[in-house]
């Protein structure tokens, strides 16, 4: 019998795009579906979705939980835990359209709840990371429940399918947001669980991956010591615990957290091309986090609540291009499917390996409201 | 007339045809085996005292030598076979404990041989090692994860000693007195080309080998022989030596007569007298002792240096090194039941201790599930024989591995285990003067480095051919691992799946 994700690691190439609007102008999940449909190669039908970022400004200040269940019975009872640590300002199914090629979707729902003012302050964490264990916890200890989606004013949409397919499925073209991105799915296996299709979230954070890392056992064995369960098996959900850790808890800005998971060659810090005070900094990383150094091919975008990051590993093992038109930047595994978005981008290149791409929304601009 | 139980281990082969009586084995065997009889004018063989350590097959001129194993047998038993009949005779002559030298011949299981690596097909691709950076670079030492940036964006990051290797291959503790002068500067010369250190051993530091210091492990063990402020200094950093995997739970002993000049100088000893090092150090029968001597030591040299506790793989070693990661130790040495010796009681090198592998794998996994993984490094030993087991080892969770029978055996060393005889004709393990200076470390270091490098090439080749490009992404990383032929137990400790999973 197959067995899916969190059963067996099952690797898988992909096709990625996105892109971001810095000065918060939102604008419709129809255009990145488009982008995704022109590299329909890429996937091959086993899972596609998206994340979208400023989608919800009438809710923006409460977490949106995006959650799978194969079961009411699972429902009930993540249900029962939601309300036990959470005030749930609202929940309702995600609202779909049938599609023929889409199917055995699972019972899709979305929360939009505030952590309750006593159990966090019990518990002695700050928000985001109370809220970030209750989302490991539901996904590690629930059976039959996955929480696919848990940041503010955001949301990931997935399934098992074509990305096109997909954005059709979850009706992307009633959402508008800042910033979207995409993943078409291309596994060898077939697992055939939603669960397992990307983009991976956690908190705000969602990677696109496109790639195979081969330090992927270093990577999982070295975080989970930091109280991350890598229960899929599966790069992004590593590559997205690392960000998480180094970006949100250790409060290391992404210039330096691509420096650590795509750290210069030692060929390249012996050289004299850093001040030598990076160099020291390099240097330092690269014997302190040293297990969260991510080899073997890999582009990603990373979507937080503020940007996007755009990443490939040290040696470019994997496609990726860069463009920019106005102030809108667009990022993707291939020239065409950012072509799709804007034919007449003013600039187009090609990021270097180890080299990020970190848009930010820009000051002022407000979240969403726009 | 008494009745001989001993037989020569050995027969010694000599085509008379092609030997030219040039006499070299004679002069090259310390064991004084090779004479030639005048009266006969032909060589002649006492076989009693031969070793086979080789040295006269490696350097008759004209290959008329071969030395093979006594044809000889006692009656076939496989209970009560040779080896063990010929040790009772030994004891009922001698009525002493049996020594031996090396690691245990015996045949234990080597798990190395019994996992195999992965390589990249298809989904991602291998990386070739000629073309692109392929990085073997490694970091020991406690990894102190806080940092914080100021208003300004600058980093601020609290840096804890640590040692950097250029390949992740250290040369294991032999003491001089264990091996020769000779030895040692060849292992020290070859550590300073190499980018990577050696270790003293438990013996101190030869006034003429502090110029090496900065690629110099300095051990403190139970004896404290030549321990003193400068020592300490003199080296990169310090290696509290609590067990070594051929004797675990046994201390040493060089005998009186090994105890010239030099050694008794670099020991700080009487000349002549024997060298004992208790099986416990007497400041340590606990855990909370362990860190007082950690302290002490940090102390001394300004907490400028990484502080090494070696231990012996014994059964409960992932507990022990949970304690030793606990009580300040930077980096902890696990060497294996499989490692060296100068000499050791027979029964506790062949029946003491655990395999490297299974330790290793505990050791890693243990240390992971108390969230104590990155305050130490591990080093493995104990009979690390190739860039494969290198890999294995690093793979399995390993960080750095230490070398030393391999070490022996690339200047010269054939494994006739007679270390403790001091007959050392290879003038490795000897302090006899004339057998010394057959070991030259201009030879022997270049040797060294020829090994070692080849070894890195061989990591590189591998690493590549798992599409990884640096050590670290190496590290722990078992999923590139497979067993075969292991049992589910044997697997779950290894922390590895069987192949075709």
């Amino acid at each position: 019998m197959l067995q899916r994700e969190g059963e067996t690691r099952i690797p898988a190439g992909c096709a990625i795009s996105g892109f971001i609007n810095r000065s918060g102008k939102r604008t419709n999940g129809s255009v990145i579906v488009n982008s995704i449909a022109c590299m329909h190669e890429r996937s091959n039908g086993l899972g596609g979705g998206y994340a979208g970022y400023g989608i919800y400004p009438e809710y923006k200040d409460q977490y949106a939980l995006h959650v799978f269940y194969d079961s009411g019975e699972a429902r009930v009872k993540a249900e029962a835990f939601l309300d036990r640590h959470f005030d749930v300002v609202n929940l309702s199914r995600i609202p779909v359209r049938k599609n023929p090629n889409i199917t055995d979707e699972p019972l899709i729902w979305r929360y939009f709840v505030n952590p309750l003012p006593t159990k966090l302050q019990d518990s002695q964490l700050d928000e985001r990371t109370y809220v970030a264990k209750c989302v490991i916890k539901i996904n590690d200890k629930i059976d039959g429940a996955y929480v696919f989606s848990s940041g503010k004013n955001m949301g990931v949409f997935k399934a098992v399918g074509y990305p096109e397919d997909v954005g059709d499925f979850y009706r992307l073209e009633e959402y508008d947001g800042w910033a979207w991105t995409v993943h078409g799915r291309y596994p060898t296996n077939t697992p055939g669980w939603w669960g397992g299709a990307h983009p991976f979230s956690l908190l705000d954070y969602t990677i696109v991956h496109n790639g195979e890392i081969s330090s992927y056992d270093a990577n999982r064995r070295f975080i989970e010591m930091f109280g991350y369960k890598c229960n899929l098996l599966t790069d992004t959900e590593v590559i997205t615990y690392i960000i998480d850790y180094l970006h949100r808890r250790l409060d290391m800005p992404l210039e330096d957290v691509a420096k650590v998971i795509a750290s210069p060659f030692w060929s390249e810090l012996e050289s004299g091309k850093f001040s030598p005070e990076d160099t020291e900094k390099y240097r330092h990383f690269r014997n302190v986090y040293s297990s969260l150094l991510i080899t073997g091919p890999f582009s990603i975008i990373l979507g937080f609540n503020n940007g996007l990051m755009a990443l490939n590993d040290r040696l470019k093992l994997r496609s990726m291009v860069a463009a920019e038109k106005g102030d809108t930047v667009y990022i993707s595994s291939e020239e065409c499917s950012i072509r799709t978005m804007c034919p007449d981008v003013d600039k187009i290149w090609s990021p270097r390996g180890g080299e990020p791409i970190i848009v930010t929304l820009d000051k002022g601009a407000e979240r969403g409201n726009k | 007339m008494p009745v001989n139980y001993m037989n020569p281990l050995f027969e010694v082969v000599r085509d008379h045809d092609k030997c030219i009586k040039c006499r070299v084995c004679e002069r090259q065997c310390a064991n004084e085996v090779h004479k030639y009889d005048a009266e006969l004018d032909r060589m002649v063989s006492d076989e009693m005292t031969c070793v086979d350590c080789q040295r006269c097959v490696c350097l008759c001129p004209v290959n008329a030598l071969k030395i093979r194993p006594n044809e000889n047998r006692f009656r076939d038993n496989a209970n009560w076979n040779q080896q063990i009949m010929t040790e009772i005779y030994k004891q009922a002559d001698s009525g002493g404990v049996l020594l031996s030298a090396m690691g245990t011949p015996k045949e234990y299981p080597v798990y190395w041989d019994k996992i195999l690596l992965n390589a990249s097909q298809v989904t991602n691709p291998p990386i070739d090692p000629l073309r692109e950076p392929m990085e073997t670079k490694t970091f020991l030492g406690k990894k102190s994860q806080a940092i914080s940036y100021d208003e300004n964006g600058k980093a601020h990051y609290e840096k804890t000693p640590y040692l950097e290797l250029d390949v992740p291959i250290m040369f294991s503790a032999m003491s001089f007195g264990s091996i020769s002068k000779n030895a040692h500067e060849s292992l020290a010369r070859a550590a300073t080309e190499l980018g990577t250190y050696y270790n003293t051993g438990e013996g101190g530091l030869h006034e003429d080998f502090y110029k090496y210091g900065k690629n110099t492990i300095c051990q403190v063990a139970s004896g404290r022989f030549g321990v003193f402020k400068g020592y300490l200094d003199a080296g990169a950093a310090i290696e509290i030596k609590m067990g070594q995997g051929a004797k675990p739970g046994i201390g040493g002993h060089l005998p009186g007569m090994k105890i010239n000049d030099e050694i008794s100088k670099t020991r700080m000893i009487p000349k002549g007298t024997d060298a004992i090092s208790p099986a416990p150090h007497h400041d340590i029968y606990s855990i909370e002792d362990l860190r007082q001597l950690v302290f002490s030591l940090k102390e001394a040299t300004n907490w400028e240096k990484p502080v090494i506790v070696k231990i012996a793989a014994v059964h409960n070693v992932a507990a022990i090194a949970s304690g030793v990661a606990r009580s300040g130790a930077d980096i902890i040495a696990i060497d294996g039941f499989r490692g060296g010796t100068g000499a050791a009681p027979t029964r506790i090198r062949d029946n003491v201790g655990i395999p490297i592998e299974l330790a290793l794998a505990s050791v890693d996994s243990r240390l992971r599930d108390e969230g104590i993984r990155n305050d130490v490094s591990i080093v493995v030993g104990g009979s690390i024989r190739s860039a494969a087991d290198v890999v294995k080892a690093v793979a399995l969770g390993a960080d750095a591995c230490y070398i030393a029978t391999a070490a022996l055996l690339s200047m010269g060393c054939h494994l006739c285990r007679s270390c403790n005889t001091g007959k050392c004709n290879w003038g490795i393990a000897t302090q006899r003067a004339d057998l010394v200076k057959r070991l030259n470390p201009e030879v022997a270091s270049k040797r060294l480095v020829n090994l070692v490098t080849a070894w890195n090439h061989e990591i590189k080749e591998m690493m590549g051919g798992m599409g990884i490009n640096s050590i670290e992404a190496l590290r722990g990383n078992r999923l590139m691992l497979r067993g075969v032929g292991l049992n589910p137990k044997e697997l779950e400790i290894l922390g590895i799946q069987h192949a075709g999973e």
